[in-house]
């Protein structure tokens, strides 16, 4: 990871001189660190700041205790007054319960083959497509760009009466490629991509292997896919976490019998099981693997999102 | 690299002969290999992007139902007529902006308020930024189970809280008001802590001279806030209001799980047009019905985003005025 990690952010409205320089990931790269241009405005944060945003973080963080106490009791735990707030004994039990009861076992490993094969083709089909609008001449660049942003905006969810319609034509209802082709469909990666090229890659180097005689998919190999790497890693870590937690389409194209994770929360939820620990101990395990990857990689999703926010 | 001519959709360039002087396959080449790059996003795009998107208007105007997709009945403005005699549309319609509201501007202000505070120098910023986010990385359907579960009427934490200060148990499912609130707080949970980041990342490219010279004309911090630091991040306030305000038109999975009714509660108290638009579709069959209401969600897209730039517009000129 040499390249910048943050070369969207100077084409940003708001920010004509400075890319976002807050991240880490920037820091490794020996940009010079604004700190110490930024001590003049930047105040040291005291106790009020520091007890506020602690306050913050346990908000954010108590549900996910709150899952972990739930998942481990039983249901009559859930219901005394005053409530538990200590985990308890029962999450194997339950964990055993949900399996059973909502083969969520099932669901897991198709959400793994969902997400896996949306994070594949997205950044594959993104890197592509970004590199030729970010690097290549072709008739029509301008308009099909402005048709690709234009749509970024729009939530898919109103296109999914006549997408469900076809795919009852393709016979395709309840079946995994249901969910994945459509959700292979990415203006923000094509956009975040070009942006990331545009930044990173000198026009110069593409001009030396010209003349090298090398072929424009050679280019693309060699040149453009390293250069490339820590923005398709970021665009992928972000595909993978909104493909697994996708919820409206998969709820749509799939059933109980080939289930996603998300599918089986909702089938959860929808009143069949009434155990509130085996429901949380279901939610518990829907959510690790994803808060897993966001335990490894989290500062890189924080830096990911902060890049994507300033050329919005 | 035999890799790169099976892998790309690339020109078999050994075939070419003359290999600088560009043959006319080569230059033919030259000019629409790119299409070959986009042809992939744009092939699926098309198919599953595009003409669902396009094609809504039209399922719109035909009566389809569930069981038999194929079959088409030419139905003209029928669907929207039926939509706008039907009270439950016009709730759906009003919880959508009442719930829009209700969780939209608590979370933008606290994000706010959040990037403010992480902009200063802080120890451990980087597990502070990562510890908000923590909210989204979950699914709507996880974190609207265990909100579920908070809020549960006779044994919630909430309540229990609520009683410890003395506060009577609320109806956090069948009371209009504190249902929505509920629905609210997941949405305001979830997104806060990203929209905080989003400010960060505007903020930080706020040049610092701006600052330095407020300084020097002896501003204090609240007013470099509001003269420096929201001016600044204008565009990107603008840009966080609109993918709320879109977000919001759109709220599915909580209303659905908060208490796994279709309905959106006993007497539709909290049923957002998203809500609405899926159990027309699949809970009672009518497929171009649903389309309808797809179609009427955008157009309101379509004047919120309108009335939020005229908005927008007005104030700066109203500032630059000044």
């Amino acid at each position: 990871m040499t390249a910048p990690i943050a070369p969207a952010a100077a084409s940003a409205p708001a920010a004509p001189a400075t890319p976002p320089a807050g991240d880490p990931a920037a820091r490794r790269t020996g940009r010079p660190r604004r700190g110490a241009s930024r001590a003049g405005r930047t105040l040291h944060a005291g106790p009020v700041a520091y007890t506020i945003l602690i306050l913050a973080v346990l908000v954010s963080a108590f549900p996910f205790y709150w899952t972990i106490v739930a998942a481990s009791r039983s249901n009559a735990d859930l219901a005394q007054v005053p409530p538990a707030l200590l985990p308890g004994p029962n999450l194997m039990r339950n964990f055993e319960a949900v399996l059973e009861e909502a083969d969520i076992g099932k669901a897991l490993l198709n959400s793994l083959i969902v997400s896996g094969s949306i994070t594949l083709g997205t950044v594959l089909c993104c890197t592509l497509a970004g590199f030729a609008f970010a690097k290549l001449r072709f008739r029509g660049r301008g308009a099909l760009l402005a048709v690709t942003v234009g749509t970024m905006m729009i939530p898919p969810q109103l296109g999914v009466i006549p997408l469900f319609m076809l795919i009852a034509e393709l016979g395709w209802v309840n079946q995994l490629q249901a969910v994945i082709l459509p959700g292979l469909v990415s203006a923000f990666g094509v956009f975040f991509m070009r942006q990331y090229l545009v930044q990173s890659l000198p026009d110069e180097l593409i001009e030396a292997a010209r003349v090298d005689g090398a072929s424009t998919a050679r280019i693309f190999w060699s040149i453009v896919v390293p250069v490339a790497r820590p923005g398709m890693a970021v665009l992928g870590l972000l595909t993978f976490m909104a493909a697994w937690n996708d919820f409206f389409w998969p709820v749509v194209a799939l059933t109980s019998s080939e289930p996603t994770v998300q599918v089986a929360l909702r089938q959860l939820g929808g009143g069949y099981v009434h155990d509130q620990s085996v429901i949380m101990a279901g939610t518990l395990l829907g959510t690790l693997p994803v808060l897993l990857v966001f335990g490894l990689l989290g500062r890189q999703i924080v830096g990911g999102i902060m890049q994507g926010a300033v050329k919005g | 690299m035999t890799l790169t001519a099976s892998q790309a959709p690339a020109p078999p360039g050994r075939t070419a002969p003359p290999r600088r002087r560009g043959s006319a396959p080569r230059r033919a080449w030259r000019t629409f290999s790119p299409y070959a790059y986009l042809a992939p996003f744009f092939t699926l795009f098309a198919a599953f992007g595009l003409f669902p998107l396009v094609y809504t208007a039209y399922v719109s105007l035909y009566r389809v139902e569930l069981q038999t997709p194929g079959d088409m009945q030419w139905r003209g403005f029928g669907n929207y007529t039926a939509l706008l005699g039907d009270e439950y549309f016009w709730l759906a319609l009003r919880n959508t902006f009442t719930i829009g509201v209700l969780s939209t501007v608590p979370q933008l202000v606290m994000a706010l308020g959040l990037a403010h505070l992480l902009n200063y120098r802080l120890r451990g910023r980087t597990f502070l930024r990562t510890a908000i986010l923590l909210p989204y990385a979950t699914s709507v359907a996880a974190a609207t189970l265990v909100f579920a579960q908070l809020f549960g009427s006779d044994f919630g934490l909430v309540n229990y809280v609520l009683g410890v200060v003395g506060i009577d148990p609320v109806d956090w499912q069948n009371d209009t008001v504190a249902s929505q609130i509920a629905v609210s707080s997941i949405v305001i949970w979830r997104w806060t802590g990203y929209n905080a980041l989003i400010y960060l990342a505007g903020m930080q490219s706020i040049p610092n001279e701006l600052y330095e010279a407020a300084a020097m004309d002896g501003a204090s911090r609240w007013r470099q806030f509001f003269h420096v630091t929201l001016p600044g991040l204008r565009p990107t306030i603008v840009f966080t209001v609109v993918v709320s305000t879109i977000g919001a038109t759109q709220l599915f999975g909580e209303p659905l799980l908060l208490e796994g009714q279709i309905s959106g509660g006993i007497s539709h108290q909290y049923q957002t047009l998203g809500l609405y638009m899926y159990e027309q579709g699949w809970g009672f069959f009518h497929l171009g019905r649903a389309a309808a209401i797809a179609w009427v969600m955008f157009l309101l897209i379509v004047v919120l985003v309108g009335v939020n730039a005229l908005i927008a517009r007005r104030r700066s000129r109203k500032e630059a005025g000044r």
